[in-house]
């Protein structure tokens, strides 16, 4: 049994002071429900996560009791794609013809602070400093820019972009473009990488309609196959989050893992993607998981980013949404983002932002502590 | 009298004129771990035994954190007087990879492959004023 996407619906990313993570998750629901002309209690099944926010089940509260099972997900940076994932099987196990997916969040201003006691690492390591997730991808991405020569010009242009993005798209949160010397000259968070280059935790809300595939027009005349969907935690050897030491001899991360797992499922390859949605937590995950996921070798991102290559315009189109540098980190909400914003590509819906070459095939790719990674592939 | 105190026990040894820091090794495959575990993060076996990892090692990678973290960071310093800090991984040979506070926090002075070595140093004091000692690597002479 395939699996399709019919409707879709976002509360926009950012600040909304007068709205709980949960109402913003309802707004994204009623309007995916409206989008594929059915009603709450049409829906059989319900899967939906937040790590601030709240139980996403309490959303029945707004929503109508109709006694619909709704399974809660918690599954850190990878609770959007595990929700996706776990509905994409229900479906597929011919129990359900059509359910919801939703995922929503809502963070204090700052950094986050990780505890180390969750995550089974002792006191100490919180209390020198080292409990950082911005110390962590600024680690690896100044040993693969020694590695492989990235410059630090690179790492600006990935922010330029996504802010370039960003101000083509409605429901972002930065829709302002940041000329490329402000986001290099901006204070140094942890070196290399700058204030600019980091997005921030933020607010949103992302709910889809799934549904069996031969269904699919009744609901809609754009229905979104969902081709695979992969989620793989870290194995032993890969460089990951809070690590308080690692292995000597690397080996791939969770990201390569999945991305491997879903084309494979797909029987598809990196060739056969117009548009792709990457996690940019900061600019150098951007570029380390352009290679990450199998679109170009390590070290070519320099050459394909100065060319301008991952643009809306340019052959591999990377965060047409603004990714999470615009859009910011609701944690249980970005992984739906990027298919939510795929899915808007891939029915050609983008606007200023549509990618030209009416794409047929679009990737979405998220990571996440303490080292896990999802990955869909979905055509139109 | 003051006294100091290490910031966890079984850490690194201490009291020592040449402090190491204490891992694991795993006896059936060989992997070491730092700090020290009941089980073997590769392969999940019980039969591990406590060592003194080396005390040098070449810079892995590193940054510096340019901004005072939120709790559960605990030090003396108040966001006027917080100063950036270098955090790096620091390769110690046959053992394992190490991440750690550097002492150094210029990063024209920071170079991927320099030989670092290990010290104890007070890194804050507790409430009654004893010094509470951590680990971190510096340049090695
Ligand atoms: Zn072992």
């Amino acid at each position: 049994m395939d699996v399709a996407i019919v409707g879709i619906g976002i509360h926009p990313f950012g600040r909304t002071p007068g709205l709980s993570g949960l109402q913003q998750g309802a707004y994204a629901a009623r309007l995916a429900l409206k989008d594929a002309g059915v009603e709450w209690k049409d829906m059989q099944f319900g899967f939906g996560g937040s790590a601030s926010a709240g139980s996403a089940d309490a959303m029945v509260n707004e929503l109508g009791l109709t006694g619909l099972p709704f399974i809660n997900v918690a599954n850190g940076c990878a609770t959007g794609g595990s929700a996706l994932i776990s509905a994409f099987n229900a479906i597929k196990s011919g129990e359900y013809d059509i359910g919801m997916v939703t995922g929503f969040d809502k963070h204090d201003r700052g950094a986050f602070n990780a505890d180390p006691k969750q995550m089974g690492i002792d006191e100490w390591y919180g209390e020198v400093g080292l409990m950082m997730t911005t110390q962590f991808f600024a680690m690896k991405i100044q040993r693969y820019m020694d590695t492989y020569g990235i410059s630090n010009n690179t790492l600006a242009k990935v922010a330029q972009k996504a802010f370039s993005n960003g101000a083509k798209n409605p429901n972002a949160w930065r829709r302002e473009e940041i000329p490329l010397e402000v986001i290099s000259q901006s204070p140094m968070i942890s070196h290399p990488l700058t204030k600019f280059m980091f997005c921030a935790p933020g607010e949103g809300g992302v709910a889809l309609i799934l549904c069996r595939a031969d269904i699919a027009r009744r609901y809609t005349d754009k229905p979104i196959y969902l081709k695979s969907a992969a989620v793989r935690s870290r194995r032993y050897g890969s460089f990951e989050v809070f690590a308080p030491s690692q292995a000597l001899q690397q080996v791939d991360g969770p990201t390569v893992d999945a991305s491997k797992a879903a084309f494979e499922a797909a029987g598809l390859g990196p060739q056969d993607i117009d548009v792709l949605q990457l996690q940019d937590t900061e600019s150098g995950a951007e570029v380390m998981h352009m290679a990450e996921n199998g679109f170009c070798e390590h070290g070519e991102q320099e050459a394909l980013i100065q060319a301008g290559e991952t643009g809306i315009d340019g052959k591999l189109p990377i965060n047409t949404d603004g990714g999470c540098l615009a859009n910011g980190e609701p944690i249980g909400a970005t992984g739906l983002r990027q298919v939510y914003e795929t899915c808007v590509q891939l029915r050609g819906e983008a606007g200023e932002r549509q990618v030209p070459s009416a794409p047929k095939v679009g990737y979405t790719h998220v990571y996440g502590a303490p080292g896990i990674s999802a990955v869909t592939i979905l055509q139109r | 009298m003051y006294k100091q105190i290490p910031i966890a026990e079984g850490l690194f040894t201490w009291p020592s004129e040449t402090p190491a820091l204490l891992g694991s090794r795993c006896r059936s495959c060989n992997i070491a771990e730092f700090p020290r575990k009941p089980s073997c993060p590769a392969c999940g076996s019980e039969d591990v035994v406590t060592e003194e990892l080396p005390r040098r090692g070449k810079l892995w990678t590193w940054t510096i954190q340019g901004f005072m973290p939120k709790k559960p960071y605990h030090s003396d310093e108040t966001p006027e007087t917080f100063t950036p800090f270098g955090v790096g991984y620091v390769e110690l040979p046959g053992a394992v990879c190490v991440e750690s506070r550097l002492l150094e926090n210029d990063p024209a002075k920071l170079k991927i492959g320099m030989e670092m070595e290990l010290v104890v140093e007070t890194f804050r004091h507790d409430d009654a004023g004893n010094p509470v000692m951590s680990f971190a690597f510096k340049a090695a002479e």
